[in-house]
């Protein structure tokens, strides 16, 4: 029973992880309809940024801001340059700039940062293991972290104006437009906000599977799996379908077959839950108009 | 819009004859002019135009979007391999038994990929491409996969001692296999299930209405799509000589997808332009840059998209469309049927990425 507790707490840390990355992808996914297959590269980078700097012997807490600033900057950009013009083309040609932007950051980080395994520092006690040892301190700080972002990213869209206009550009952009909101800042400012999130949970992940350039291929199915596991159009659920991504990965892992294979039967359980709920769990079904 | 059937005989006929004498051009100049590393080259050019067509079939002309074709592939690659190096079957006899095995799986897939659109579909099968490597790894199976070290196999030598190069022979079997597939899709795509697989595509309700079983259509069509992409990974594994589990990795299916792209998502022949990019782009993005080719190949990619957002085929087909009305400006043609679906390129595209939740809901209701 304590074995199960275990993994089940290891589980939510690494949960906490791709839940911050889904809500990522979410979030461009509500203002774009597009999956930004890059995003695991972008927080990559961006991490690479957070080291780099703690590097030159800048305080953890101010590299991390910085490089949330920078990785916001990055976004924005990204969106500017490289998606806007992509705006009137097929979804599949999109696609294909995703995946090129891919390619193209993790090149570039191999190339600029070497393909070594770095450690990265955590900003929490290490310590003797709290819970008993069941949790590291790294563990529950990244948690904690993960749960101020989603609490912030939920005031931000509930409660705030700016949150609002860029809520009303995703759900119906023509009528932003004439009410005087500026869509097209809206989607760029939603793709800084993604690279932002995307950076924070580079960030805390670093310090569990050790900094590398392709560090977040796997983590980024992860949290895709979340995100349509919880429904790619609620923020919620895809939080908590990250969550849950993580918890079945890590028994499926100590229970059912062993590591090699626990990403196959994790991702065969979202497809089963999927075929049972093709929306996702908390995802809103869409009704099509004949 | 009057069909033009007076004029069709006479126009196919011409066809034929122009294809099939491109056909011989295509299969003879290579084979005896280029080097053995070229004729490979162009070899695997075939093989991965064939894969690609595959998914064209799917994506692009059934709307199905799938990230997961490499499994496809390496199920393939690994009924050949299996076959001749444990049963000593002879290779061209392991592409039928190939044909079908990928085709049951396919099948198989295609059932849960009826409840699930867009995205959820990505998902499944992209699970699917992550899944194959690591069973094929798996102990289990290691009796006939061989495990992490793969298997290697022999190079067939040219039948009834023709007197070519192992290598000239393996270009000249590959392209008459995949001419055969090429034209088999052709047809279909042609034909009166070619229009009920669009017709899916681009509105499934009203395809139901019109009395499209679209349970039917879409299985099969993932059927048809797993056949030549599994058919493609047999002919890959007999050019190759080799397969491991780590030569199909989740990046196959990735560039199979970028090909697929490249070339143009519904047209037969975009496949072709899709297997030489992703044949050659990396070669050419490793001459420009040593130290990060990954860069190049990307921003290669992101230039095509951005000039051809439609792929080769969407932009060869707007030059056409461009030229025709250009040189025909004075008289006041009507639209082709042809000329429509051009336009149409870009809504497919649209759709099975778009439609994520839409599809979802039509599922459910």
């Amino acid at each position: 029973m304590e074995g199960v507790l275990h993994q089940v707490l290891s589980g939510i840390a690494n949960g906490g992880i791709y839940a911050s990355v889904a809500l990522a992808l979410v979030m461009i996914y509500q203002a774009t309809h597009h999956v930004n297959f890059a995003q695991g590269e972008m927080a990559t980078l961006s991490t690479y940024i957070a080291l780099t700097l703690i590097n030159a012997g800048l305080p953890y807490w101010i590299a991390f801001i910085a490089t949330v600033a920078v990785s916001f900057a990055l976004g924005v950009l990204i969106e500017r340059i490289l998606m806007r013009p992509m705006m009137d083309a097929p979804v599949l040609a999109s696609v294909g700039v995703f995946i090129g932007l891919l390619l193209i950051i993790n090149a570039s980080t191999g190339w600029m940062f070497d393909y070594t395994i770095k450690t990265f520092p955590t900003p929490f006690p290490g310590g003797p293991m709290l819970f008993s040892g069941y949790v590291s301190g790294h563990e529950l700080g990244a948690t904690a972290v993960t749960l101020v972002v989603l609490i912030a990213v939920y005031l931000f869209f509930r409660h705030t104006k700016l949150g609002l206009a860029m809520r009303a550009a995703a759900f119906n952009p023509v009528s932003s437009r004439l009410v005087g909101i500026r869509v097209g800042w809206m989607l760029a400012l939603g793709w800084g906000l993604a690279a932002a999130i995307g950076a924070i949970a580079g960030m805390m992940v670093a310090p569990i599977v050790y900094l590398d350039p392709n560090m977040m291929g796997g983590i980024l199915l992860y949290a895709f799996a979340g995100a349509l596991l919880g429904g790619i159009d609620n923020p919620l659920g895809a939080v908590l379908g990250g969550f849950a991504v993580g918890i079945i990965e890590n028994l499926a892992g100590a229970y059912l077959v062993g590591t090699s294979l626990k990403l196959t039967v994790a991702l065969i359980i979202i497809v089963a839950v999927l075929v049972v709920k093709p929306s996702g769990l908390f995802g809103r079904t869409v009704l099509n108009r004949v | 819009m009057v069909p033009q059937a007076n004029t069709a005989a006479p126009n196919m006929m011409r066809t034929a004859v122009v294809a099939v004498l491109g056909w011989l051009v295509i299969a003879l100049v290579p084979t005896f002019l280029f080097s053995n590393y070229h004729l490979f080259q162009l070899t695997m050019v075939v093989v991965y135009a064939t894969a690609i067509l595959g998914l064209a079939i799917l994506t692009g002309f059934n709307g199905q979007i799938s990230l997961g074709h490499g499994a496809f592939y390496a199920i393939g690659a690994y009924v050949t391999a299996i076959l001749m190096y444990q049963y000593e079957v002879p290779y061209w006899a392991t592409l039928p038994v190939s044909a079908i095995v990928c085709a049951g799986f396919g099948f198989l897939i295609g059932l849960p990929a009826l409840r699930l659109g867009g995205l959820y579909l990505a998902l499944t099968t992209f699970a699917l491409a992550v899944a194959v490597p690591q069973l094929l790894k798996h102990n289990v199976l290691e009796p006939w996969t061989g495990g992490v070290q793969g298997l290697v196999i022999d190079k067939p030598d040219p039948p009834f001692g023709i007197d070519i190069s192992p290598d000239q022979w393996l270009y000249l079997f590959t392209l008459f296999v995949a001419g055969l597939l090429f034209l088999v899709a052709w047809n279909i795509v042609r034909g009166r299930i070619g229009r009920a697989m669009m017709a899916i595509r681009d509105h499934a309700l009203a395809a139901e209405a019109m009395g499209i079983d679209i349970a039917m259509l879409k299985t099969r069509t993932f059927a048809l799509s797993a056949l030549y992409t599994g058919v493609a990974g047999s002919l890959g594994a007999i050019v190759i000589q080799f397969v491991a589990p780590d030569s199909f990795g989740i990046f196959v299916s990735i560039y199979f997808f970028v090909g697929l792209v490249v070339g143009g998502v519904s047209s037969i022949w975009g496949a072709i332009f899709g297997g030489i990019f992703i044949e050659f782009v990396p070669n050419v993005a490793e001459s420009i840059s040593k130290a990060a080719p990954g860069a190049v190949y990307g921003i290669i990619l992101i230039a095509v998209m951005f000039l051809m957002p439609g792929g080769a085929a969407g932009f060869c087909k707007s030059l056409i469309v461009r030229f025709r009305r250009r040189s025909k400006s004075g008289e006041l043609r009507p639209a082709k049927v042809g000329d429509v679906s051009a336009n149409n390129i870009s809504a497919a595209a649209g759709m099975p990425g778009g439609a994520g939740p839409d599809a979802g809901g039509s599922g459910s209701l």
